[in-house]
């Protein structure tokens, strides 16, 4: 029953299947987010307080989501490298830490953008803002201790434990609207009561949402498939396709 | 105990006592971390004297006036409890309505008006086209807050 997981854990086999899945999940990703810029910008009404700035969360809640979500795939990933010894587990880890950090850089941006007209102010030292500026700084942390050593082996273990440490954060980003009274406003989709956004601006977020993930997912498989080619290059597979791929290039 | 074992208990209690670690840190850090004090809080003296803090709560419907010939503004806040005026001159950020949240950094003067230097909004959870919104005010459910009527005031 596990031996397709193990199979997959294998980097040769890894490399084609995930070659194989880049076009499900990028030509996807380009559709959702069109037709959610669509309802975003088109179908979805001007606010009763905002007009038309409230627009900018159809970008900033999709990161905001994307910076924590792309978090814990890392610790996820990471943990299971250290635990399991499993080295494409430390590969998507690695992977993972570039794509997080432009999601966190893209949401802090578009809401101190969204914060200078709306609140007064493009940054305040609040709780929300705090924490998901401490997410950038654990992203940067984690991508430089990469980099600190040569063993690849050191690399991947050290970088893990940071990462696994500051998981702590991406609870206390999703919560410190509720726990603080700070500026930033509370949760109005993740809560299931009452409904404080109306369907037509509803969908194109959700919309967005599922687009960006999508997009995400894409982006981490060309990632990860380079760090394996890097990781193996003296391996046997992986002068196999640097051969075949030269060649190809060769040839027009 | 297979190694595997032994390092899944090492990375489980590693995660569990980093999150107890800054969980204590936290609430430690409680009273520091106090982005704003509310009314209530400012006029029972809690906030440190003479030192700049920030207020927040509501600003109550039908308080913001202006003195004829003056700059100065004059708005309550509001916590549903305790009630405090605030004096301010400046430019009032585009979320600012009466009956929605505000949060205000100054000082508390000796008249016990908050003199402050800085306006920020506090935007709420809700998203709604006006309409929507009209119909919420008919139906008698209370509107999350007044719209842009207050400008009037302002102008």
């Amino acid at each position: 029953m596990w031996t397709w997981f193990y199979r997959l854990a294998s980097p040769p086999h890894f490399y084609r299947v995930a070659a194989s899945l880049v076009p499900w999940l990028l030509w996807p990703a380009l559709l959702l987010i069109v037709l959610g810029i669509w309802g975003g910008l088109v179908v979805a009404p001007a606010d009763y307080q905002q007009g038309d700035g409230y627009r900018i969360i159809y970008v900033h809640v999709p990161s905001a989501y994307l910076s924590m979500m792309i978090y814990v795939t890392m610790a996820l990933a990471a943990g299971i490298g250290l635990i399991w010894r499993i080295k494409l587990a430390h590969a998507v880890a690695a992977s993972c830490a570039p794509i997080g950090a432009s999601f966190t850089a893209a949401a802090l941006i578009t809401g101190m953008l969204w914060g200078k007209p709306m609140w007064g102010t493009y940054w305040q030292w609040e709780p929300r803002l705090t924490s998901e500026l401490i997410l950038l700084f654990l992203y940067f942390g984690y991508m430089s201790l990469r980099s600190a050593f040569n063993d690849l082996n050191q690399s991947d273990r050290a970088s893990a434990v940071l990462a696994l440490a500051g998981v702590v954060n991406v609870p206390i980003i999703h919560f410190s609207v509720l726990w603080w009274a700070g500026l930033h406003q509370g949760p109005s989709i993740s809560k299931l009561d009452a409904p404080s956004i109306v369907f037509n601006m509803l969908w194109p977020l959700l919309t967005m949402i599922l687009g960006f993930t999508f997009f995400f997912l894409g982006v981490l498989a060309m990632r990860v498939r380079g760090e394996v080619l890097e990781r193996e290059f003296h391996s046997r597979w992986a002068q196999d396709v640097l051969r075949s791929t030269s060649i190809m290039e060769a040839d027009r | 105990m297979t190694p595997r074992r032994q390092r899944m208990m090492l990375v489980g209690l590693f995660v569990a006592g980093v999150a107890v670690a800054v969980g204590l840190a936290l609430r430690a850090f409680q009273e520091n971390l106090l982005y704003f004090y509310t009314p209530t809080q400012a006029i029972a003296g809690e906030a440190p004297d003479g030192k700049k803090i920030r207020l927040g709560g509501m600003v109550e419907k039908g308080s913001l006036r202006r003195e004829p010939g003056d700059l100065e503004l004059r708005f309550d806040v509001t916590d549903n409890e305790k009630t405090m005026t605030v004096a301010y001159s400046g430019v009032l950020p585009d979320l600012f309505r009466e009956g929605q949240g505000v949060i205000a950094m100054g000082h508390v003067d000796a008249d016990g008006v908050f003199r402050a230097e800085e306006v920020l909004a506090k935007h709420d959870e809700n998203y709604m086209p006006p309409e929507v919104a009209a119909t919420m005010a008919t139906d008698g459910q209370a509107p999350p807050a007044t719209p842009p009527a207050t400008d009037a005031a302002l102008n």
